[in-house]
């Protein structure tokens, strides 16, 4: 008896150290914070944190009436990029700088009501453009950049004669807008930079609106309920919002694995050569940024934030801000590889998640990318190979 | 300052002792000699202690627990929880008619529930009247919830999380038994108070039937006026086992408020099947329980609220050890392991036709140590996967869960 209490003790000892169950690789996973965070600035993470990813809104708690999600995280499970479920559907804006037609329900359709209500129906024969939710890691990067840095790469008039062109998508910003000193006012409009048309100028834009049009959640930044139409009482706190945003914005980047593999250094190489990185720009740097875990820092998203023409496949007859309704934002592609472990084990890529696999994307690319694309499909099967391993291990 | 207290408390030691007579206080043991004991009989069949030739018993049982948990490499650290203290007060009003009302703090207080608050009229064996604070006898944990029973620091997830267990809700109903050599058939009928909005409405991101316990006002008032239909039929061999099969459903939304219409009518349907048996050879106990929940979810809310739920457990429990053990005459160690699995969303997506995952399962091996058979000491290990709605890799959760739990 003595020798079996004695057993039993020992190993409970030793099974302390052993038995939660293995952290994941950080390269394997998008979410977790920036290394070099304070302990307040960590604190303010994990504030945002629950806010994100905990917090559920029911009808008790301001849900709806109408909404397309109940949480932030429903639609970016573990940061990452959305799955159908929670496609996003946006409509009324049918041309380049006129309004959002918010008479006929727009901007968004909230396609579902909390019981007792109806939800809102796409008015017939509006043109509709769906929007799978984006990843929500390496914001923060993005965020740091400013406007004269995403201007270097801006050429509307194709100077330079590649056939890429890239222009911004100038936005009018929203009341509560504050601009900050990297922002450029361009005659009461500034560059937008997130969203699938980077129609939202930053991220407290960008996470407003999510509350509003995603869930109907109002804040004193977005008084308006989607549904009624009418400013109602705020359902979101001023600080859940900062700290979302601040979550958003500390989230780490996602990190490329197996660098060093061959295979994936020919295909880096092949990105380069058939000239996708002409919009899926690699490399960028932050200036100083109020966040020090965020300045002076070297980072590797594969988007240049303009926009581009990707010719009438892809174009749903709707846009948003200045752009046309054939242009779209240049996706990030870092964390690509890992979008399956956010899209229930598959791929659902391209704006609405119409592509199942990278090169079905690849191959849905036209208008200034026809060139890239045609170069693809010339390539080798090996040379395919190598440059669909390198996105995947982006 | 410390010589004068110490009279005042020599003084009332003195008296307090001298008010205690332990020939007064009679302990009323579980009725082990009958095996003819339905899980039905679990709420009366409990050790009560009696005070001279007072009506009343009391009784109750205590669980604290320590847990060192984790997922996916981060741990919360050592914590100690006292999930449960719970006091049960029993009394014959007459020989035919008893009371008895069990209060649970849950948390160290955190919650306090009444969970049983009945009075029993016994007309015949076959036909009892209950009324009062009842327990919903769907499934067999709900009724046989005592943490002193169990080989495990955790209760199962399907019955606790997905069943609602301890869920008790105002009403009345009928039961009763009958006996044919070693064979026991009972049944058990009641119409209670229900479920509301919340099961589908609720900050889980879940269809969620637990998150009607929030509401304390279904112990004054029905949510919609509908009565809550809860039935059980079961059947006992001696040398076999018990299999109980049951029931639960009705309305369960406001679908109505002063006279004006808020909402259809929406049902929920819950059955559930429950066994234990014996196997006599080794002497390993077998208990188990799966149940099927069906929730009328409106067609335009969100797919986040499963139509369909399912899930259950079994444990398996082998004594190893029998006798007299560190001073105990008969102590028992055991091994044991439960099996446990819950679908929170059985469907499948309507935008892409993939499956809806949402679902867990876990492992868990056990030591257990009684030195008495109201009291028992367990060392748990759970290993869990959960899984999120879109069927994304599962969080990983698993740790050491230490406890003890005794009736008194």
């Amino acid at each position: 008896m003595k020798k079996l209490i004695l057993i039993l003790l020992v190993c409970l000892a030793f099974a302390c150290e052993n038995i939660i169950p293995e952290l994941p690789a950080e390269n394997e996973i998008l979410d977790g914070p920036l290394k070099g965070l304070n302990t307040s600035e960590q604190a303010q993470f994990l504030a945002g944190d629950f806010a994100f990813n905990d917090e559920v809104f029911s009808s008790g708690v301001g849900l709806g009436p109408t909404f397309v999600a109940t949480s932030c995280g429903s639609c970016h499970a573990g940061d990452g990029k959305g799955h159908p479920f929670t496609t996003l559907t946006r409509f009324g804006q049918t041309a380049p700088n006129t309004p959002p037609n918010l008479h006929i329900g727009g901007p968004q359709l909230q396609n579902r009501a909390i019981p007792g209500y109806t939800p809102e129906i796409l008015p017939e024969g509006t043109p509709f453009m769906k929007l799978t939710p984006p990843a929500v890691t390496g914001l923060g990067f993005l965020s740091a950049l400013t406007d004269e840095q995403i201007l270097t790469n801006a050429d509307p008039y194709d100077l330079d004669g590649d056939g890429i062109s890239g222009v911004p998508n100038y936005v009018n910003p929203p009341a509560y807008f504050v601009p900050q000193r990297f922002h450029q006012d361009a005659h009461g409009r500034y560059i937008g930079r997130f969203g699938k048309k980077a129609a939202a100028i930053d991220l407290h834009h960008q996470t407003v609106s999510a509350y509003n049009q995603d869930m109907g959640i109002t804040s004193t930044f977005e008084p308006v309920d989607p549904f009624s139409g009418l400013a109602v009482d705020p359902e979101v706190s001023d600080q859940t919002i900062r700290d979302v945003v601040f979550y958003l914005r500390t989230l780490k980047a996602p990190i490329q694995r197996s660098q060093n593999d061959q295979q994936i250094i020919q295909g880096k190489t092949l990105f380069s050569q058939i000239q996708c990185g002409d919009c899926h720009t690699s490399e960028w740097t932050t200036l100083t940024s109020d966040i020090v875990a965020l300045s002076n820092k070297t980072f590797f998203p594969y988007t240049d934030l303009l926009l581009h023409d990707m010719g009438t496949g892809l174009d749903d007859g709707v846009t948003e801000g200045s752009a046309e309704t054939f242009e779209w934002r240049t996706p990030p592609l870092w964390g690509l590889g890992l979008s399956p472990n956010s899209q229930g084990g598959s791929y659902f890529l391209m704006h609405d998640g119409r592509a199942s696999t990278i090169e079905e994307a690849i191959l849905q690319h036209g208008g200034e990318a026809n060139t890239s694309r045609t170069k693809f499909e010339s390539l080798s099967a090996e040379d395919k190979t190598a440059l669909i391993r390198f996105l995947e291990s982006l | 300052m410390k010589k004068y207290l110490f009279l005042p408390v020599f003084l009332f030691a003195l008296v307090a002792n001298a008010q205690i007579d332990s020939t007064l206080l009679k302990r009323i043991p579980v009725d082990t000699s009958s095996t003819q004991t339905m899980n039905m009989d679990a709420v009366y069949n409990r050790p009560f202690l009696q005070i001279g030739n007072l009506p009343a018993s009391i009784g109750g049982y205590v669980e604290a627990d320590y847990q060192y948990m984790g997922q996916d490499g981060i741990t919360e650290g050592h914590s100690f929880r006292i999930p449960r203290f719970t006091l049960f007060v029993a009394s014959s009003i007459h020989r035919k008619i008893k009371f008895l009302s069990e209060i649970e703090l849950e948390e160290g207080g955190k919650q306090i529930s009444i969970e049983f608050a009945a009075l029993d009229l016994n007309f015949h064996p076959l036909l009892n009247l209950r009324g009062g604070v009842v327990m919903n006898p769907i499934g067999a944990f709900n009724q046989n919830h005592d943490g002193p029973k169990w080989e495990f620091v955790d209760r199962p997830i399907a019955m606790t999380e997905m069943l609602a267990a301890t869920w008790s809700n105002v009403g009345f109903g009928l039961y009763g038994k009958y006996y044919s050599k070693a064979w026991a058939f009972g049944y058990e009928a009641y119409l209670t108070n229900g479920f509301d909005n919340s099961i589908i409405s609720n900050n889980q991101n879940k269809t969620f039937l637990p998150a009607a316990k929030e509401n304390a006002l279904r112990f004054e008032e029905s949510s919609n006026g509908q009565p809550l239909f809860t039935g059980k039929i079961a059947v006992r061999n001696n040398k076999v086992g018990e299999i109980g099969l049951s029931y639960m459903g009705g309305i369960y939304n406001r679908f109505e408020e002063d006279g004006l219409v808020l909402d259809a009518k929406r049902h929920l349907d819950v059955v559930a099947v429950d066994f234990n048996t014996t196997i006599s050879a080794t002497k390993t106990y077998l208990v188990g329980e799966w149940a099927w929940v069906m929730v009328d979810v409106p067609e335009t809310y969100s797919q986040q609220f499963g139509e369909r739920q399912k899930g259950g457990f079994v444990d398996i429990v082998q004594p190893i050890l029998r006798g007299k053990l560190a001073g105990f005459d008969k102590a028992v160690f055991s091994l044991a392991c439960r099996l446990e699995y819950v679908d929170w969303n059985v469907g499948r997506f309507e935008e892409t036709g993939g499956n809806i995952s949402d679902d867990l399962w876990a492992v868990v091996p056990t030591i257990s140590f009684r030195p008495v058979s109201q009291t028992v000491i367990r060392l748990n290990y759970r290993y869990m996967q959960q899984q999120d709605i879109l069927g994304n890799p599962p969080a990983k959760i698993g740790g050491v869960q230490f406890g003890l739990s005794s009736y008194f």
